[in-house]
C-alpha cells in the first residue's frame, strides 16, 4: 500500500526499476559506446525497437487476459512471406495501387484470422495458452517456408518499403506508428469497455463470466489484436530489409516480446495492461542488444544480459506485492 | 506464571494509515483464547506481527520471556508457532504424509527420506486427533475439514508452542467442528496454547477460556470467557451502546410483512448435473424468498441454475418478460443480480479500483461509443460508497486493500447499482462482523421495501426465519416443503428439515 504522491516524488526502484534501468543504459552508452550520440544512432534504434513494441503491446493485451502468445514470430513469418508474394505477382504488377493494398491487407486479414484460431483454442476449447499457441508456433512458420518454398524472396518496390525506411518529421516512420497504436491501446484500455472487460478477465475470470461479460469474446479479442500487431511487425521487418525469409522473419520475437511486457510492469498472472510499459522494456531490449553489438559484444551474449533483465524485471515485480 | 506470548504497545501503519496502534496480547501457556472484533479491527494485523509476515512499527513481542523477532515463515515454526489459516497452505496434490513432514522429513543413514518412519509418525499423530486415513493418498483428496487437521497434525508434530487458528471453522459443517473442537481441547491437555480467531461468537463461549476485543486497530479488552456475556462483547466490538443493539433484535430483516406482488420467476422440475432433481420455486415482487437446507443440498445449485450457470437437464424457468436465462449476461440484462457466496474466488477483480468493482455489472449501460461514461461511473460509484458506507481511502483504492465486510459491500453495490428487480443472495452476511452484518441487512431490508425481490440463502436460521416471507426447503436437490411468514420460527424450519431427513431413511 504506497500513497499515490509518495510513490511520485521518492525513487522506488520497485516502482520505477525500469525507468532507472533506461537512464543507466542511456548514460553508460553515453560515456563508452561510440558515436552513440547521433541521429543516425536513434534511427537505427528507433527503426529496430518499434518492431518489438508493436509485438509486446499486443502480448501485453494477451497476457493481461492471463494467457500468452507463442506464436507472434510465427504469426510475423507468415505475414512477411505473403506480402512479397502478392506485390510480385502479375495482378499487383498490373494494378500497383490495389496490389499494394492488398499487399499489406490480405497477410494483415491471414494474421487476425490466426489471432482468432489461437483466441478460440483458448476460450471456447479451454486449451492453455501455452500449447494452443504453440500450433501456430510451429506450422504457421512452417506454412510460410512452404509457401516460398523455402527461398529468400528480395524484391525492390519503394512504397512497400516505406513502412520500414519512411520518415515523418525526420524521424523513422514506424517510430510514429508505435506512438499511434500505443495511445489507441492506452485508451482502449483505460477508457474502453473492452479494455475493462479485459482487466475484469485477466483478475478474475469466474467473477467477471458473473457479471455478465462475455468472456470468450473478450479473450478472442485480446489474441486478435495481438496476431494483427504481429502481423504487421511482419510487414515491417520484411520492408527495412527489401528481402523476406520466413525462416528468419520473427524469430525470438515471442520472447522479446514476452520480456519487453514483463520489464514493463505487465503482471504474468494478468489483471494489468501498461501499454506505454511495454514501450519502455522494448526500448530497454533494444539498447541492451545495441550496446553489446555497438561495443564489438557477440550477439550470443546479448541473449544471456536479456535474460538478466528479465530475471531484474520478475525479482521488482515480487517486491513490489509486499 | 509467565505468559507464553507477551505482545506489549504494538504499533503499525501502512502508507500512514494507521492500521494498529498500541495494541497488547497475552496468551498463557496451555490457553485457548480468543481474538474478536469487526473486520478492520485489526485482527489479522496482529497476527501478522507475531508470526512475522508483517514488521512492526512500535511495541515489543516477547515469548517465554525472551524477546521475539521474526522474520519468515519457517523462523516461526522454529520458535514453536503455527498458524492454520482459513485458506490453508498446504500441497492439495501431495500425500497427507508428505504435507505433514514437508521441511522436516526423518532421513535414513543415506540421507534419503524414511519414507516408513514419515508414514509411522504421520499415522500416530492423526490417530491421537480421532482420524483414520490413508495417509500415502493426496491430500486433496480429502474433506476441507481433514485437510484442516492435516495442518493442526504438522503443527503438533513441529512440536508448537501455539497454534494459531484463523477463522478455522468458517467452511466446516457441524459435526467437523465438533472434531476440530475436540482436537483443540486435546491441545490445551498437552499444555499448547491455541489463539482462536472467529466471527461465532458462540464458538467461543464452548472452547475458549480468554477473549480480547479489538476496535479500530486497539486492544480494548481482556476478558475470562465465564465473566462475559455475548451482548457486552459485542458492544464492547462495536463500541455502542447495549440497549441500542437489543432493540434493534438479532438481525436486522423482518420477513412475513409485504403483501405479495405479481410472479416474476417461476421454475418448476429443475435437474442439473450439478444435483438438482426437482426443483420448485416461485419469486414475487418485493418479496424475500428463503431457500432452506442443510449443506449440499442444493441451494447454491438452485442459484447457479436459475442465473443460467448451469445447464438444465430438464425442467423450466420462465421470466416473467419471457426471456430465456441460459447465461449470466442474459439474467444481467434481465436485472437479476448474483451475489455469490465466495467472496474471493467469485467476487472481487483484486487489481480492479473499488469504482471498477462496483460498476463491472453494469458496463452495457455505462457504454458510450465504445468508452465509458467516467462521469457516470463516478456518480454511481459516490453513491454507493456512501449510501452503504464503504469504509475506503477512496473510489480509486483497489479493493483487495478493503476489509472482508468492506469488500463484500463493494459487491453488493456491484448488483445494487443494477437497480435488479431480482437479487439472489448467497450467504451474504457470512465471514463479515456483526457490524457489516446489521448494516448489510437493513441495506437489503430497504431495497425490499422499495420493491426488490430476494432469493436468500444462508446457513444462519436464524437470519432465514426472521428475514424470509416464504422459506422454500431443499433437501438432496429437490424442494420439499414451502413454509410461510409470520409465524416461522427457527424450531419449525429445523423440524421440517429433520422430518424429512428421517422419512428419507424410513423409505
Amino acid at each position: 500500500m504506497n500513497a499515490p504522491d509518495q510513490g511520485r516524488l521518492a525513487l522506488d526502484p520497485a516502482r520505477h526499476g525500469a525507468a532507472i534501468a533506461l537512464a543507466v543504459i542511456v548514460i553508460f552508452n553515453l560515456i563508452v559506446t561510440p558515436n552513440f550520440f547521433q541521429p543516425q544512432t536513434l534511427f537505427v534504434n528507433i527503426s529496430q525497437m518499434a518492431t518489438i513494441a508493436i509485438v509486446a503491446m499486443g502480448m501485453t493485451l494477451v497476457i493481461a487476459t492471463g494467457g500468452i502468445d507463442l506464436s507472434v514470430g510465427a504469426v510475423m513469418a507468415l505475414a512477411g512471406a505473403l506480402a512479397p508474394l502478392i506485390f510480385l505477382s502479375d495482378f499487383a504488377q498490373a494494378n500497383p495501387a490495389l496490389g499494394l493494398i492488398a499487399a499489406i491487407g490480405v497477410p494483415i486479414l491471414i494474421a487476425l484470422c490466426c489471432g482468432v484460431f489461437n483466441g478460440l483454442l483458448v476460450s471456447r476449447f479451454g486449451v492453455q495458452p501455452i500449447v494452443a499457441t504453440l500450433i501456430l508456433f510451429i506450422s504457421g512458420r512452417g506454412l510460410a517456408q512452404v509457401l516460398t518454398n523455402g527461398n529468400l524472396q528480395t524484391f525492390s518496390h519503394p512504397s512497400f518499403s516505406y513502412l520500414g525506411t519512411g520518415r515523418v518529421l525526420g524521424l523513422p516512420f514506424q517510430g510514429w506508428l508505435v506512438l499511434i497504436i500505443a495511445i489507441l491501446l492506452s485508451w482502449v484500455v483505460a477508457r474502453s469497455t473492452f479494455g475493462r472487460q479485459l482487466l475484469a478477465v485477466g483478475g478474475n475470470e469466474r467473477a467477471a463470466r458473473l457479471s455478465g461479460i462475455p468472456v470468450h469474446r473478450v479473450k478472442i479479442g485480446a489474441y486478435v489484436i495481438c496476431a494483427g500487431l504481429a502481423g504487421l511487425a511482419g510487414l515491417i521487418v520484411v520492408a527495412i530489409n527489401s528481402a523476406s525469409d520466413a525462416a528468419r522473419i520473427g524469430n525470438l520475437m515471442e520472447l522479446d516480446a514476452i520480456a519487453a511486457a514483463v520489464v514493463g510492469g505487465t503482471l504474468l498472472q494478468g489483471g494489468r495492461a501498461p501499454i506505454f510499459g511495454a514501450i519502455l522494456g522494448a526500448v530497454i531490449i533494444q539498447l541492451v542488444k545495441y550496446t553489446l553489438l555497438a561495443n564489438g559484444i557477440a550477439d550470443e551474449v546479448a541473449l544471456i544480459a536479456k535474460a538478466a533483465i528479465i530475471i531484474a524485471a520478475v525479482y521488482l515485480q515480487q517486491a513490489r506485492k509486499e | 506464571m509467565t505468559d507464553l506470548i507477551e505482545m506489549t504497545g504494538i504499533g503499525k501503519k501502512f502508507a500512514g494509515v494507521i492500521a494498529l496502534s498500541d495494541a497488547n496480547l497475552s496468551i498463557r501457556p496451555g490457553e485457548v483464547h480468543a481474538i474478536i472484533g469487526q473486520n478492520g479491527a485489526g485482527k489479522s494485523t496482529l497476527i501478522k506481527v507475531l508470526t512475522g509476515v508483517y514488521r512492526r512499527d512500535a511495541g515489543d513481542v516477547r515469548m517465554a520471556g525472551r524477546d521475539l523477532s521474526i522474520t519468515s515463515a519457517r523462523e516461526a515454526q522454529d520458535a514453536g508457532i503455527a498458524t492454520i489459516y482459513q485458506e490453508l497452505s498446504l500441497v492439495p496434490l501431495r500425500s497427507v504424509t508428505e504435507n505433514v513432514i514437508m521441511g522436516y522429513e526423518p532421513r535414513t543413514r543415506l540421507g534419503l527420506i524414511d519414507w516408513k518412519a514419515a508414514h509411522d509418525r504421520t499415522r500416530q499423530i492423526l490417530t491421537r486427533f480421532g482420524v483414520d486415513i490413508d495417509v500415502t493418498r493426496p491430500l486433496g483428496e480429502y474433506s476441507t475439514a481433514i485437510q484442516q487437521l492435516v495442518a493442526i497434525a504438522r503443527a503438533v508434530s513441529l512440536k508448537a508452542q501455539l497454534v494459531i487458528m484463523d477463522e478455522a471453522t468458517s467452511s466446516l459443517d457441524d459435526q467437523e467442528i465438533e472434531t476440530l473442537f475436540s482436537v483443540v481441547r486435546g491441545l490445551k491437555q498437552d499444555g499448547v496454547a491455541v489463539l482462536y480467531i472467529s466471527h461465532f461468537l458462540d464458538e467461543l463461549y464452548r472452547i475458549c477460556d480468554r477473549v480480547t476485543v479489538m476496535r479500530d486497530g486497539r486492544t480494548v479488552a481482556t476478558h475470562d470467557v465465564a465473566d462475559t456475556t455475548k451482548l457486552g462483547l459485542v458492544t464492547e466490538m462495536l463500541g455502542r451502546d447495549a440497549g441500542e443493539i437489543q432493540a434493534a433484535g438479532l438481525t436486522a430483516l423482518s420477513g412475513g410483512h409485504s403483501d405479495p406482488g405479481p410472479v416474476l420467476l417461476q421454475a418448476t422440475g429443475l435437474r442439473t448435473r450439478t444435483g438438482l432433481r426437482g426443483v420448485d420455486l416461485t419469486i414475487r415482487k418485493g418479496e424475500i424468498l428463503g431457500l432452506g437446507g442443510l449443506l449440499g443440498s442444493g441451494r447454491t445449485e438452485t442459484a447457479r441454475a436459475l442465473f443460467g450457470l448451469d445447464p438444465l437437464v430438464s425442467g423450466q424457468i420462465t421470466h416473467h418478460s419471457g426471456a430465456a436465462l441460459d447465461n449470466p449476461a442474459t439474467a444481467i440484462t434481465q436485472r437479476i443480480g448474483f451475489l455469490t457466496e465466495d467472496r474471493k474466488v467469485d467476487g472481487i477483480i483484486p487489481h480492479l479500483s473499488v469504482r471498477e468493482n462496483i460498476t463491472l455489472a453494469i458496463l452495457p449501460q455505462l457504454r458510450k461509443g465504445g468508452a465509458i461514461d467516467r462521469a457516470r461511473e463516478r456518480e454511481i460509484a459516490d453513491h454507493y460508497i456512501k449510501a452503504l458506507q464503504i469504509k475506503t481511502a477512496g473510489m480509486e483504492q483497489p479493493i483487495r486493500e478493503l476489509s472482508g465486510g468492506n469488500q463484500q459491500k463493494v459487491l453488493l453495490a456491484r448488483w445494487l447499482a443494477l437497480e435488479p428487480e431480482i437479487l439472489i443472495l448467497d450467504e451474504p452476511t457470512r465471514g463479515v462482523d456483526v457490524g457489516a452484518k446489521f448494516e448489510i441487512q437493513s441495506i437489503i431490508r430497504d431495497q425490499v421495501a422499495a420493491g426488490l425481490s430476494v432469493l436468500l440463502i444462508s446457513s444462519e436460521f436464524e437470519e432465514l426465519v426472521e428475514g424470509a416471507d416464504r422459506i422454500v426447503v431443499l433437501q438432496d436437490g429437490r424442494s420439499v416443503r414451502e413454509l410461510h411468514n409470520p409465524g416461522l420460527t427457527q424450531d419449525a424450519l429445523i423440524g421440517v428439515i429433520a422430518q424429512h431427513q428421517n422419512s428419507e431413511v424410513a423409505a
